[in-house]
């Protein structure tokens, strides 16, 4: 019900929403709570365990109860707060966890069974057999219970992430965030002032208090008008700040789009920040808790702030006649404040006996509520006075206030324990807890909005002080200055009914003492085993009040129990924002080589390797499979020319007087003997002994190499030479950069590769000038280019770089040459079938478990001089007979396919694991050979050349009878590739 | 014999606009990677002052007419927009010209747009006027350069062009999203 | 978490790549005993409090940097660029203004060295 002149919502601007398929109308400025309550909606959602049926019980992010489903579809998002959803045109949001509807829930069957459902029923109920867990139980209990759903599909909308860096992160913009934020922006200071709600000025916007002489959210305002008007201030309002992390790191919320009708396409719905901030104060208030007494979960049974929230801030009535539950004096401003705004009160029920109120209303000190009535709405509130009398008090709203809890929570995101204070009865934030943080106002137990003025701006002054700022004048403002009068107060005693604590997970004040009673009685066990505080409100509302009621079961004081731990996020933080960025293109880049274009163009499908992207095979009309492009492109480099790009290939240019020295540690073979104008292969170790990478290495100048790495392992083999440089050998004179993108890069192979190649050299080559192994630079088409000769096939074979920008161009030429010679492009099928005719190694082979002897090249580590990886390649167990060494296998039926993944066994032996002698590595059919071929690990594998081994693939269940061979099936004197 | 023809990193990506925010690729530049070998770092400086710049201390650039020196990592930097002349033999050189796509952001949100993808400080006291970094766009490694109070110059390995021109020209329409709201 | 990198200032942690304990860059001599490599190679550390890593600068500059940090309270005491070491009589250190102290509480290390 809306009260006439009462309100910051701006009462011309009607805005049209759906709730649980009803139209409503609200104001510019409501939520989604604040337009129901005004409305006449009481009942919100269903419980979590028991269907109870519940309403709105706070104005903030800490609500337990109304928690909603917003929009539909994939873009539907379950268990978003009443209080913090704003409302908008379009805006379509639905009740949780009833079936079929709000009204009537078929689930609220539970509260009839309630005695079952205790603290650990599930543990002690659903315990065997063994196999009903996965198929009966835990299915049926994820359909019984549970909050919002999730949609199950992908949503679309745009999500972000952005950083911030500040001198000065203010949390919170009440009276203590606003006076902080002034006093350090007015300094000159860089400040950042962040705050969950949509207008900033924290509980002045929810109290009736002057600041300063004037209403409190008009002072606010006008400071607010300051602060926006400065350079060095940001405000981000709809920013709840979600944990505070190492070197003044911040999480932090933005709604961005959740609150706008028919929002773009590219509007982020929500932005994840990372705010750098030098300095931070945390001033985000606090949170006020219920008493728990029977049935204290009915809708219309609110806190006492939040119902005079609703009247300040929205305009609101949440009843015609209200009773207030206190047991302190802050409680009584909702009396006062509904009073004067010609609200009904139907009693004052205050459990302390010295109650310093007067009204026109029924004042009971002393007195207690012990229970309620109402099973949709509250209708009555039970109580007994001082002397135990009972007595029934018709009211539709219930506003109680167990006192105020800081909502200290940032402060303890990095261990920090919090400390009791009696007097208050809340537990306060040490100072320290997060470097370069201070508490200040409500959320350090300063409650008086004078106490918060004052926190703030010395908080302010502090900080200047530490950043070396000097202080500017502010005047701390006047305003209301009340103590705080509070009597402990956790719980009715003798309920005859449930007691609620935690609300969104139906743990009550009996599963407390049922934890205590089974000796779950550590705070941090007590939650667990109930699950209190383990809702979306992560305990905000209850967890205090229940370690108080375990601390009076287990006959431990409040400071001596504890809280449990405090961890971020603040508020629940959607996937979506956290990961924002990393979808679709956004998850990795794509590393695209100047054919790709050309490539893609002639309808090559692409795979990746690592970040980049290459063709698998470039087919052809007439062919079906990839098999047949395939074949031919291998029977095309075999008998006549093709190109491939080869870009991807991590380069990495190596100068200096010192580069061949280096080269034979990081090697394991030697360098420092190439001559200009050579190339050689080289192997490189781990430290541990393990093949790293291998490579061709070209030696283009004195002091001047040009390394090359597997596309694979070019960044992991760039950090390991930086390491080995600046650890081992700083003082050697060299430099290394990367040139990966500089150069494209094609091999041209085939009988006719040379042929190709001078019909685009400026100079034409021959075989003696420029042999095997050779490398220069050359001119093709007004360009200046280098040539290796070097060959991954078998065949002869070149690569020939130019700079990138001539790279789509020289691919389109080089292969329509190739093209008119009988020849063409080829991909990676071909590639990786070339390659292991020939027995050459790639990542599938030197997998990080191999030794230079598994692969056969222990010749290539060097006696002569010491590299990285050889002391630790002679250990014992990484050379000898009991090692798997690469072998080749051939079917003894040509036409019988091998897997890669499949494991080898003795002829005779059982298939199992205690049997293994080795696996295959990599598999192709081979066009040249006619037989299918493969590279794998066999023990003992060279000994054993000549002999059979069985081949079994379990996975696939094919099981292959196959000679072990050399792994060099084809031209194993290399005369093709040298002629 | 035909030539070969050039093709740019950001051929048929850009340039594109928001309101608020441009983004264009740079025309060709010769860049020289320059890294002095031992005990020849005055040597270099002195070749690099005579041709108008010097070198760059972390973080810096130096520039001089269309000619600029800046800062690319450890005990290196990129020569932009000029030959190397005299740095041979004292300094490890390297032809960069190709490696790299390089991009002009510009406009009142092009500090908004960066702070999308960036995880650096680049309000103007901590980011000056001719400031450079290495640091990460995305996921990509990339060099950021401030020209203006407003204007930007970005590199990407020329392979991710696409993927960068992809997450900068999502950030803009993000915030000139946020703009019309 | 933020990393001061002693060339490029105040970093994210995301553009490091981390290494391991500091002790993986004092390699043994190449005929050390094989007990000595299975040292270096395999045996670390678990301190509770001070300790000293390697991470790269992968994203950056690519320095190799020391970082001496807390691991109980994260707090990270020493950044040094890894080529700053020198060996003395069976252990490495620093030179004075190599090591780059990272104030207690956050943001008052600058930025690079600017002048």
């Amino acid at each position: 019900m809306r009260i006439a002149g009462k309100g910051l919502v701006d009462g011309s601007a009607t805005i049209g929403f759906r709730f649980d398929g009803r139209d409503y109308t609200g104001f510019a400025g409501d939520t989604l709570a604040s337009a129901l309550l005004a409305s006449g909606v009481r009942l919100f959602g269903r419980s979590f365990k028991y269907h109870r049926p519940r309403g709105v019980m706070t104005t903030g992010a800490e609500e337990p109860n109304a928690l909603v489903t917003v929009g539909r579809g994939a873009r539907a998002v379950p268990n978003v707060r009443a209080t913090v959803q704003e409302i908008h045109g379009g805006l379509e949001a639905r009740g949780q966890n009833a079936w079929p509807s709000l009204g009537l829930d078929l689930m609220a069957v539970n509260d009839l069974f309630a005695p079952f459902f205790g603290a650990g029923f599930y543990y002690k109920t659903f315990m065997w057999p063994r196999a009903f867990w996965e198929r009966l139980y835990e299915p049926l209990i994820r359909r019984a219970a549970g909050l919002g759903a999730l949609s199950g599909r992908s949503n679309d909308e745009a999500y972000e992430k952005a950083w911030a860096f500040c001198d000065l992160l203010v949390i919170g913009a009440g009276p203590a965030g606003l006076m902080a934020a002034l006093g350090a922006a007015r300094a000159g200071a860089e400040v950042i002032l962040a705050d969950e709600d949509s207008r900033m000025g924290g509980r002045l916007l929810l109290e009736s208090h002057e600041v300063a002489g004037r209403a409190g959210a008009d002072w606010a305002g006008a400071v607010l008008a300051e602060l926006g008007a400065m350079a060095n201030v940001r405000l981000m309002t709809r920013t709840t700040v979600t944990g505070a992390y190492d070197g003044g790191t911040y999480g932090a919320l933005e709604r961005v789009g959740l609150h706008v009708a028919n929002p773009s396409e590219d509007l982020p719905r929500e932005c994840f920040w990372r705010i750098v901030a030098r300095r931070a104060v945390l001033a985000g208030g606090a949170h006020e808790r219920q008493i728990a007494f029977a049935n204290n979960d009915r809708p219309g049974i609110m806190t006492a702030g939040a119902v005079r929230g609703y009247l300040n801030r929205w305009g609101v009535a949440a009843g015609r006649s209200v009773t207030v539950f206190a047991n302190n004096d802050d409680g009584h401003r909702t009396a006062r404040d509904l009073v004067a705004a010609g609200v009904r009160i139907a009693a004052l029920v205050d459990v302390r006996e010295d109650v310093a109120m007067a009204g026109d209303f029924p004042v009971h000190a002393g007195a207690r509520v012990i229970d309620t009535v109402g099973r949709q709405s509250l209708r009555e509130v039970v109580i007994a006075d001082r002397e135990g009398r009972v007595s029934r008090i018709a009211s539709d709203c219930l506003a109680v206030s167990g006192g105020w809890n800081p909502a200290l929570h940032l402060a303890c995101h990095m261990n920090g324990r919090p400390v009791w204070r009696e007097d208050i009865a809340a537990f306060v934030p040490k100072p320290g807890m997060v470097p370069g943080m201070r508490v200040a106002g409500a959320a350090n137990g300063a409650f008086s909005t004078q106490a918060c003025l004052a926190e703030g701006l010395a908080a302010a002054a502090a900080v200047l002080d530490d950043l070396g700022f000097k202080a500017a004048p502010v005047d701390l403002p006047e305003a209301e200055d009340g103590a705080v009068r509070i009597r402990a107060y956790w719980e009715v005693p003798g309920a005859t009914h449930r007691a609620w604590l935690d609300f969104a997970n139906d743990v009550t004040t009996k599963d407390v003492r049922l934890a205590a009673q089974e000796n779950f009685a550590s705070v941090e066990h007590m939650k667990r085993y109930t699950t209190l505080g383990m809702a979306p409100d992560q305990g905000k509302n209850s967890s205090v009040t229940a370690l108080a009621i375990l601390a009076e079961t287990t006959g431990r004081g409040i400071a001596e129990t504890g809280t449990t731990t405090f961890r971020p996020p603040y508020v629940p933080v959607s996937i979506a924002a956290l990961g924002a960025g990393g979808q679709g293109r956004g998850f990795a880049p794509k590393r695209l080589t100047t054919s790709d274009r050309a490539a893609r163009e002639r309808g090559a499908p692409m795979i990746e390797a690592g970040l980049w992207y290459r063709p698998s095979y470039f087919p052809r009309p007439g062919e079906a499979t990839w098999r047949e492009a395939c074949d031919r492109e291998v029977a095309m480099v075999r008998d006549r020319v093709g190109v491939c790009d080869v870009s991807t290939l991590g380069k990495i240019d190596i100068q200096g007087p010192d580069a061949g020295r280096f080269l034979d540690l990081v090697y394991s073979n030697t360098f420092s003997t190439l001559k200009p104008g050579r190339v050689r292969y080289g192997l490189m170790l781990r430290e541990d002994g393990m093949v790293m990478d291998d490579g061709t290495t070209a030696c283009l100048g004195p002091g001047h190499y040009l390394m090359t790495t597997t596309t694979a392992a070019a960044g992991q083999v760039m950090r390991h030479l930086d390491f080995v440089q600046q650890a081992h050998c700083h003082d050697w004179d060299l430099r290394m950069i990367s040139v990966t993108e500089a150069w494209a890069q094609f091999a041209v192979a085939g009988p006719l590769a040379r042929d190709l190649l001078n019909s685009v050299l400026a100079e034409p080559i021959d075989g003696a000038a420029f042999p095997f192994l050779a490398c220069g630079e050359v001119r093709l088409m007004g360009v200046a280019a280098r040539l290796f000769r070097i060959s991954f096939s078998g065949e002869l074979g070149f690569e020939v770089a130019v700079p990138a920008r001539y790279g789509a161009a020289l691919w389109r030429d080089l292969v329509a040459r190739a093209e008119s010679l009988g020849g063409g492009a080829y991909g990676m099928e071909a590639l990786n079938v070339l390659r292991i005719e020939k027995g050459f190694v790639t990542h599938a082979e030197i997998h990080g478990r191999v030794t230079a002897f598994d692969i056969g090249l222990q010749a290539m580590v060097s006696g002569k001089k010491d590299c990285i990886g050889k002391a630790a390649s002679t250990r014992p167990g990484l050379s000898g007979p009991e090692r798997e060494q690469l072998v080749g296998l051939r079917p003894v039926a040509a036409d019988r396919a091998i897997a890669a993944g499949a494991h080898l066994f003795d002829e005779a032996a059982e298939a199992v694991s205690a049997n293994d002698r080795g696996y295959v590595t990599s598999a192709c059919w081979s066009p040249t050979l006619g037989s299918h071929l493969a590279l794998g690990f066999l023990r003992d594998g060279r000994a054993r050349i000549g002999t059979r081994v069985r081949l079994v693939d379990h996975l696939r269940k094919a099981e292959v009878l196959c000679e072990v061979t050399d792994p060099v099936f084809f031209d194993p004197e290399g005369g093709r590739a040298r002629g | 014999m035909a030539s070969l023809i050039e093709t740019t990193a950001c051929e048929g990506l850009l340039p594109v606009a928001t309101q608020d925010v441009t983004l264009g690729e740079l025309p060709f530049a010769c860049i020289t990677s320059v890294a002095p070998f031992d005990g020849r770092q005055d040597a270099v400086a002195a070749a690099l002052k005579a041709m108008g710049l010097g070198w760059p201390g972390p973080g810096q650039s130096v520039r001089a007419g269309d000619a600029a020196c800046f800062w690319a990592g450890r005990d290196q930097a990129f020569l932009i927009g000029a030959a190397p002349e005299g740095l041979a033999g004292i300094a490890a050189l390297t032809d960069q010209s190709d490696g790299w796509a390089r991009m002009h952001l510009e406009g009142p949100g092009a500090e908004a747009v960066l702070a999308r993808l960036i995880a650096l400080d680049l309000r103007p006291a901590a980011f000056p006027e001719g400031a450079v970094a290495r640091t990460g766009l995305g996921h990509m490694m990339a060099v950021l350069l401030r020209e203006g109070p407003q204007s930007f110059q970005i590199m990407v390995f020329r392979s991710m062009a696409g993927t960068a021109v992809h997450n900068l020209h999502q950030a803009m329409r993000a915030i000139a999203a946020r703009a019309a709201v | 978490m933020r990393l001061t990198c002693p060339l490029c200032g105040d970093r994210d942690r995301r553009e490091f790549h981390y290494y391991g304990a500091e002790v993986y860059a004092d390699r043994p001599d190449a005929g050390a005993a094989l007990d000595a490599w299975d040292d270096y190679l395999h045996l670390r550390d678990n301190p509770a409090g001070e300790t000293r890593d390697l991470w790269y600068h992968e994203i950056g500059c690519s320095a190799w940097i020391v970082v001496t940090r807390d691991t109980v309270s994260h707090r990270i005491l020493q950044t040094a660029l890894l080529t700053a070491r020198q060996r003395q009589v069976g252990k490495f250190v620093y030179q004075e203004g190599d090591l780059r102290e990272v104030p207690a509480k956050p943001g008052a290390a600058t930025g690079g060295e600017r002048p």
